[in-house]
């Protein structure tokens, strides 16, 4: 081992009371920032998972000001020959055509308000989760088959069962007077509930002939995978728009604007609260080290008298800091990875969470994933604030005057 | 060619309402492979003296050269580089790393100096040997006694063969048979090495053993005698 870094090591345990205190600090901090960084970061993930893939999908094409007033007639012409031609140009299947209306759906003993959506069955489950959830029945098949799929709790409802017909009244494109007999084919408990009261999905040819879409829909949404590629996706699908037609593609930030407001508001105050904590160990650190310093006063003056400048003997205080703050990374990373990976396995619920839960569709237990970024972004600020704090002590080593220092006891 | 070369120092402390002269027009010349002795009763200066010589601290006036350099008007970082290549200091006591091994002591100076590790540890082996300190290598200091600890600084101080040693009351911590061992030590120093030695002491004992003997007295010199050495 060099001789420097074993002077320094040795020094660190002369107080080891001290140092544990002070390591302990930081071991404290990390291993709660590892978990709370990991907790937060993973819930992020599956906010936006959640709700995307749920239904809205990272991009879709639609009708300019569809977005914010949803008119039936804000449509995108051609749709199924665009989203055709579409994954053929991007080589992928997780694009697909939607139409949406609203209508007066009626048992033969109840009535209710929904949304139908006329989809594409055989690309619909590349870009939503909800054909894959269907508890009792079958997904839709051909596109143009009376066939319906509804939510649990709207079947509920309805007091309605696979099998059973429904009426849909409503209006089509142009105003007129729209209507349908469909049968139950299939049955879907998403667990947001939103969904199964009030969304029911029909296959997109019925949808058109029943709403007189003549070949329109009302959006092409894109599953891109992850939030990562997004803007690229985005900006490549804009220049693949057919021309001749005003169309607009929207990311999910625009398509759900609460998402990206309610991460970044999280994020803030819980970025606050970790620059406190940060702050607090660095203080710890400063009070640990400038005592440190000022103890060895008379041992300095010796050493600086055998001709090492300040600047060398700082860098011992800079060695000595950085030592410690390995010291509480490496072992709050590993207490902070080894909890977080256990509540990883074991699930993780707390107070108020259900809230967050219910508004983006999260399960009501969480499992908080370990990755080697959320395992050293906050143990790494910690070490570099430690570092920091560390300066002060060591430039006020430039103050000592050899003779006087060699005085002090 | 002279090793330590004084010329007219002053330096005065203020305490309360007194102004002190601790060196009072001093100016001395002391030759390579020299051996000296500077005696004064207490507050007589010795300190400052040895202090302005080796660069720690600066008079108020008057010139010092070393090895024929001026230094008085050096910078910090240029005097902290003087002490550690060409000066080996020795201080009364407490002196040593106490979180280091005597050899670590020792090596210390040297890795600072840049010795490569293989030279240090072999040097160091060698100079603690000659102290009188085989076998010690591996005690921190608080586990030898303050004889062999004085030997440690000492080893320590002459280990990269500095032309020029300055101890400020060596042996004012040791029994006076362990102080006759250190300047038995510091004799054959400077016959076999050449090294100049200047010793502050008030140990008569101690200036018995030196080539030339300085005194002084609230701040200037009132002696300078050369002796047989005993
Ligand atoms: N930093 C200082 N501030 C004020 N006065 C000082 C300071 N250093 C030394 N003196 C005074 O200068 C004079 C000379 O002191 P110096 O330490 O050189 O004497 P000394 O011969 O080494 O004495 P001792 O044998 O006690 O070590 C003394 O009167 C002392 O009180
Ligand atoms: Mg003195």
């Amino acid at each position: 081992m060099n001789l420097v870094f074993r002077l320094a090591w040795r020094n660190l345990w002369r107080h080891p009371r001290r140092t544990w205190l002070t390591t302990g600090a930081m071991v404290f901090s990390n291993t709660l920032l590892v978990f709370m960084i990991a907790l937060q970061f993973g819930m992020y993930d599956l906010m936006i998972d959640n709700t995307l893939q749920a239904f809205t999908g990272h991009l879709q094409i639609q009708a300019p000001g569809y977005k914010d007033d949803q008119k039936m007639r804000q449509t995108v012409a051609d749709i199924v020959p665009l989203a055709e031609s579409l994954r053929a140009e991007l080589t992928t299947a997780s694009i697909a055509a939607r139409g949406t209306a609203f209508a007066l759906v009626s048992s033969e003993e109840r009535s209710y308000g929904i949304a139908v959506f006329g989809v594409e069955p055989e690309f619909e489950s590349n870009v939503s989760t909800i054909p894959g959830l269907i508890s009792k029945g079958r997904f839709l098949g051909a596109s143009d088959a009376a066939e319906i799929i509804i939510g649990a709790a709207l079947a509920r409802n309805l007091r309605v069962d696979l099998g059973d017909e429904l009426t849909l009244l409503g209006s089509g494109r142009d105003g007129s007077f729209a209507a349908a007999v469909v049968n139950i084919v299939g049955i879907f408990d998403s667990g947001v509930a939103d969904f199964d009261r009030s969304m029911t999905e029909i296959p997109l040819g019925l949808f058109q002939d029943v709403f007189y879409m003549n070949g329109s829909g009302h959006h092409v949404v894109f599953d891109a995978g992850g939030i990562d590629g997004v803007a690229e996706l985005q900006s490549r699908v804009g220049s693949l728009l057919p021309p001749g037609q005003d169309l607009v593609v929207h990311d999910w930030d625009a398509l759900q604007p609460g998402l990206k407001q309610a991460i970044k508001a999280d994020m803030s105050s819980a970025f606050f609260m970790y620059g406190i904590l940060v702050i607090l160990v660095a203080f710890s650190v400063l009070n640990t080290q400038l005592m440190s310093v000022l103890e060895r006063t008379h041992e300095f003056g010796i050493v600086m008298s055998l001709g090492l400048t300040p600047g060398r003997l700082g860098r011992l205080v800079l060695l000595e800091t950085a030592i410690m703050g390995a010291l509480g990374l490496i072992l709050g990373a590993i207490l902070g990875g080894v909890i977080t990976f256990w509540l990883g396995i074991r699930g993780f619920a707390y107070p108020g969470m259900e809230e967050l839960a219910a508004k983006f569709n999260l399960p009501a237990r969480f499992f908080p994933q370990v990755s080697a970024m959320t395992l050293l972004i906050g143990p790494a600020v910690v070490f570099l604030f430690t570092l920091l704090a560390a300066v002060y002590p060591a430039l006020r080593l430039h103050r000592l005057h050899p003779v006087e220092a060699m005085r002090a006891v | 060619m002279t090793a330590v070369r004084c010329v007219d120092l002053c330096k005065t402390y203020r305490q309360g309402e007194e102004d002190i002269k601790a060196l009072d027009h001093v100016s001395i010349d002391i030759a390579e492979g020299g051996f000296v002795c500077l005696s004064a009763p207490s507050g007589g200066g010795k300190t400052t003296l040895l202090n302005a010589i080796g660069g720690l601290d600066k008079p108020d006036s008057g010139e010092i050269y070393i090895a024929g350099r001026r230094i008085d008007n050096l910078s910090k970082g240029e005097l902290a580089e003087l002490r550690l290549r060409q000066i080996g200091f020795v201080f009364q006591a407490f002196n040593l790393i106490p979180v280091l091994t005597a050899r670590e002591n020792v090596e210390f100076v040297m890795q600072v100096q840049g010795v490569p590790a293989g030279e240090r540890q072999k040097l160091a082996g060698e100079i603690l040997d000659e102290v009188g300190l085989a076998g010690l290598d591996d005690r921190r200091p608080a586990d030898m006694s303050g004889g062999q600890q004085q030997r440690v600084a000492v080893a320590r101080a002459i280990v990269s063969r500095p032309e020029l040693v300055l101890a400020d009351e060596p042996t004012a911590n040791l029994d006076s048979k362990t102080a006759d061992g250190l300047m038995e030590l510091f004799r054959e120093l400077n016959e076999h090495h050449h090294t100049t030695f200047v010793i502050a002491t008030h140990d008569k004992r101690v200036m018995s053993y030196a080539k030339r003997l300085i005194r002084m007295l609230d701040g200037r010199i009132v002696d300078d005698i050369v002796q047989d050495a005993a």
